[in-house]
């Protein structure tokens, strides 16, 4: 019997610009419209149980987002009933989010939010000298940016956040098409970047490549391609544990 | 006609709540247009997270997609950043299914249900590249149609709109279809916008304000009377005679980001004959008539299942009213403590121990707070609305709410009625204490929020002839409302701006010369009216005196019998008389009782139309209806204390 199961799922197209809270609730609408076998919290205001992984920002698109899904107990979900149940979830979810894979996670892993260490992001940036700016940005040990934090302004350092940064093959645009179908005049860039401590958002990223400008002027598209976790010292893709239970594979 | 999404897109990011513009509700419907369809975009003029859940936009949404020579979409009106970023990149309104211009539809039909959005009319219109002004546009312009509440006096819209629709829009807009169809066939030949306009006015239903005249005399409506001979004299409003045929919405829509009534909407009748003078929602929308059970019941089962929602609303102007809803609520939770069982929640609560054993039942685990509405503070005041909630009532709904679990209620109030004096409206505090200490038996917890609001009287209502107070007098009787509850304990007091019921009330009894008034404060900035963060009485103030008007000839003057309302022309099926004969019986403090149990009075609304009520039983609902069947003369007698009873001092207009 199942008691827990992992959902990758794609964030395309318009319903980018709905939040992570929205989703959420999305989510919670969308199991009850498939009849999933969902666990529920006790007490007056019973909620599914579900785990979110890391928020995406609002205007980034995604094709490798996680929930974790509870399962109840008396439902006596077995590893047949997956393969219908991604069906029946993409069904239900709204144009724009689809299930890809459905799997048990390892239990060892830990949860979600605290597991994930970083992620890779396709941009599509216009701006004429952004080669230039990446490589400045690479021949650089600081990339000092000034914004928000809890309500006060503060300049960081974050450059220690950005693990990786160049431009990408177009190719790579190829590998999501047609799903993710974005205008090619702008320039691909790829980056990775840390989840942990003194994290950076895309479009921070954009700001510190291309100061004093808005960054949606220029950052066309985002998607979110990979997720990493660390393994002994190692950083491995967060899909990597589904290899052990290729159940309900897209 | 193509989509402006890819010059949207790149302004979406930059806004707050994108989410408001991408459309993609479950429900929302792909619309297949074509040169033969009459092309719809239904529009509501406030903010998408208020407008998304309006249930007569939903239901006339997917009327007309069924239809084979429509389409319909939707747009709401965007926040102001987006609308400076539009107006900046030269973008315009733009519906949410296929993201096209508005300019690019046949019909853009807005729905008002309140005054205070005229603004936002003019500045959507405007944002469409359309000319505000009904004269300035041509056949190549869409035509601007207004429906809902506020269109029963549409006069100060005369100027912006082509058709207002008086009353239900189920059937009167296949009727409209069926006209601007054959226009657009017929090429929408130069000149022809005269044309089609005075075919739509022979529409039942569909009035016309250009096809009438209006004269004044002494600086007062004198009389308004159609320009040709085809055009009928008087406007009456549009009525579904049996609910059970339109069992609308089918395809509710679930929007993807929080709005204001985020569940599912059954709504289980429409109208209302309890008969509160000041209600103009109970007037206009006569007579009763309940969708049955069984069809309530499915529309609930099948738009959880379709939606997912796990909460569903009952509406109706009073839900405790419906026939057997003891039943239908116990049918649909079985058992609310059931896991997954949906919530229920009931609008509108009558005020009586009954209907809090039905909130009881529906609340599951959850009691966060129960809402009555007195709205009078004393039963004589409460006689002269026709709001016949005897103190027995009251304190038996509060005694109820607290012994099963609520600590906290909310009393909505009305201050500025007709005749009201101080002691009526002290006695707003006196009846919120005494439910304070009915609450304090069960909890020491127990407290309860006055929320006092001015009264605006409104057209097709026997209030129609009361002189509004001024903001000083409402600023009065509110002051004198919070220093009563500052000696009260356990009582708190919010209370509405005055100010906006002044802006309020300039329209609603407005004639055309309002129209200029209206133009100035949007052309001023004056959007987004209902939106604390954006009203300032100055620019409707300075905007009057603009035009050489007052605030005492529009909002605060007394009207005579003989006075000629700018809505004359215009009938919500009430009898003039009728009306007439109310008022006098208000100020006479003489109650009326609910007629879907009694005998009819013949206000005409059913006469006149041929209609009757629809109610599965014929006999009031059991424990307390506000009036119907009790004897009225122990109205204000107080079941548990004894407190003096004061005599009401004149002041009667």
């Amino acid at each position: 019997m199942i008691s827990k199961i992992r959902v990758s799922y794609s964030k395309v197209g318009k319903v980018r610009f709905t939040g992570h809270r929205d989703v959420a609730h999305m989510w919670e609408r969308s199991l009850r419209k498939a009849e999933m076998p969902v666990a529920m919290s006790g007490g007056f205001h019973p909620r599914p149980k579900l785990a979110f992984g890391l928020a995406l920002p609002t205007g980034a698109e995604s094709v490798i987002e996680l929930i974790d899904i509870t399962l109840d107990a008396q439902s006596d979900t077995v590893l047949d009933d997956l393969n219908a149940m991604r069906e029946r979830l993409s069904l239900a979810l709204p144009v724009g989010l689809a299930v890809t894979d459905i799997w048990i996670p390892d239990q060892e892993l830990i949860s979600l939010q605290e597991g994930v260490v970083a992620s890779s992001w396709l941009m599509m940036v216009d701006a004429p000298d952004i080669e230039t700016e990446i490589d400045r940005i690479n021949a650089s040990s600081v990339a000092m940016l000034e914004r928000e934090r809890k309500g006060e302004r503060h300049v960081d350092d974050v450059r220690p956040a950005i693990l990786e940064l160049q431009l990408a093959e177009p190719s790579l645009i190829d590998t999501f098409e047609p799903q993710w179908s974005v205008d090619r005049t702008a320039t691909p860039v790829e980056a990775v970047l840390s989840n942990v401590g003194r994290s950076i958002r895309p479009t921070e990223l954009i700001e510190v490549l291309l100061p004093a400008r808005d960054p949606w002027d220029h950052l066309r598209r985002v998607l979110r391609t990979k997720q990493w976790i660390e393994r002994d010292g190692q950083r491995i893709d967060v899909l990597a544990d589904r290899a052990a239970c290729p159940i309900g594979s897209a | 006609m193509t989509s402006l999404w890819s010059r949207l897109e790149p302004l979406l990011a930059k806004v707050r709540k994108p989410a408001r513009y991408i459309g993609c509700e479950d429900g929302a419907i792909e619309p297949r247009h074509s040169p033969e369809k009459v092309a719809w975009l239904l529009a509501y003029p406030d903010v998408y997270e208020v407008g998304l859940p309006n249930q007569g936009l939903q239901i006339l949404y997917e009327i007309l997609n069924e239809r084979s020579d429509a389409v319909a979409e939707r747009t709401y009106a965007p926040w102001v950043d987006l609308d400076a970023l539009l107006r900046q990149h030269g973008i315009p309104l733009f519906s949410l299914e296929t993201h096209r211009a508005a300019g690019d539809f046949d019909i853009l039909a807005f729905n008002l249900s309140s005054e205070l959005v005229y603004t936002n009319l003019l500045n959507m219109v405007d944002l469409a590249g359309l000319p505000i002004h009904a004269d300035r546009r041509t056949e190549n312009h869409p035509l601007i149609i207004i429906g809902g509440h506020a269109a029963f006096n549409p006069e100060p819209m005369a100027d912006f709109i082509d058709v207002a629709v008086l009353g239900e829009g189920e059937e009167v807009i296949g009727e409209i279809t069926d006209v601007v169809r054959e226009w657009k066939a017929s090429g929408r030949t130069p000149g022809s916008r005269h044309a089609v306009l005075r075919a739509l006015s022979r529409i039942p239903g569909a009035y016309v304000p250009s096809m009438y005249d209006v004269q004044y005399a002494n600086g007062r409506v004198h009389s308004v009377a159609p320009r040709y001979a085809d055009v009928p004299e008087r406007v009456t409003k549009r009525t579904v005679s049996d609910l059970g045929a339109w069992n609308y919405p089918r395809r509710p829509l679930a929007p993807l980001t929080e709005v204001v009534h985020d569940r599912l909407a059954v709504e289980v009748f429409r109208g209302c004959t309890r008969g509160c003078r000041f209600c103009q929602a109970g007037m206009i929308t006569r007579p009763v008539r309940e969708r049955p059970a069984e069809q309530v019941r499915t529309m609930v089962a099948e738009g959880l299942k379709r939606t997912g929602y796990n909460e569903v609303s009952l509406t109706s102007l009073s839900t405790a009213d419906f026939s057997g809803i003891e039943g239908l609520v116990s049918s649909l939770v079985p058992d609310p403590t059931a896991c997954g069982a949906p919530t229920i929640s009931l609008p509108s609560l009558r005020v009586d121990a009954f209907t809090v054993g039905l909130a009881d039942k529906v609340a599951g685990g959850r009691r966060s707070g129960l809402t009555f509405a007195p709205e009078a503070g004393t039963w004589r005041l409460r006689t002269v609305i026709n709001k016949l909630i005897t103190e027995e009532d009251l304190y038996g709904a509060v005694d109820s709410a607290f012994s099963s679990g609520w600590s906290r209620t909310k009393l909505y109030f009305l201050t500025g009625l007709p005749s009201e004096t101080d002691v009526d409206t002290r006695g707003i505090v006196d009846l919120a204490a005494g439910c304070v200490e009915v609450g304090r038996r069960h909890t020491k917890k127990a407290s309860v929020t006055v929320s006092v609001g001015g009264f605006v009287p409104k057209s097709h209502t026997p209030f129609q002839w009361f002189g509004q107070n001024s903001v000083a007098e409402l600023r009065r009787k509110i002051g004198l409302v919070r220093e009563a509850a500052s000696k009260a304990k356990g009582v708190n007091v919010k209370w509405h701006d005055p100010a906006a019921s002044l802006a309020e009330g300039i329209s609603s009894r407005g004639d055309r010369r309002i129209g200029p008034v209206i133009e100035r404060v949007w052309r001023t900035g004056g959007v987004f009216q209902e939106w604390s963060e954006f009203f300032e009485l100055d620019r409707w103030l300075d905007a009057l005196a603009a035009e050489g008007l007052t605030v005492e000839e529009f909002v605060t003057r007394h009207r005579d019998e003989d006075e000629v309302f700018p809505w004359h022309h215009l009938s919500a099926g009430l009898h003039q008389d009728f009306l007439w004969q109310d008022w006098r019986a208000a100020l006479a403090e003489s109650g009326l009782e609910d007629c879907r149990w009694t005998p009819c009075y013949d206000c005409g609304v059913c006469t006149g139309d041929g209609l009757e009520h629809v109610v599965a039983s014929a006999v009031p609902p059991a424990g307390g209806s506000q009036g119907t069947g009790q004897d009225l003369s122990r109205g204000g007698a107080i079941p548990v204390f004894i407190r003096p009873m004061e005599k009401p001092v004149g002041n009667t207009p």
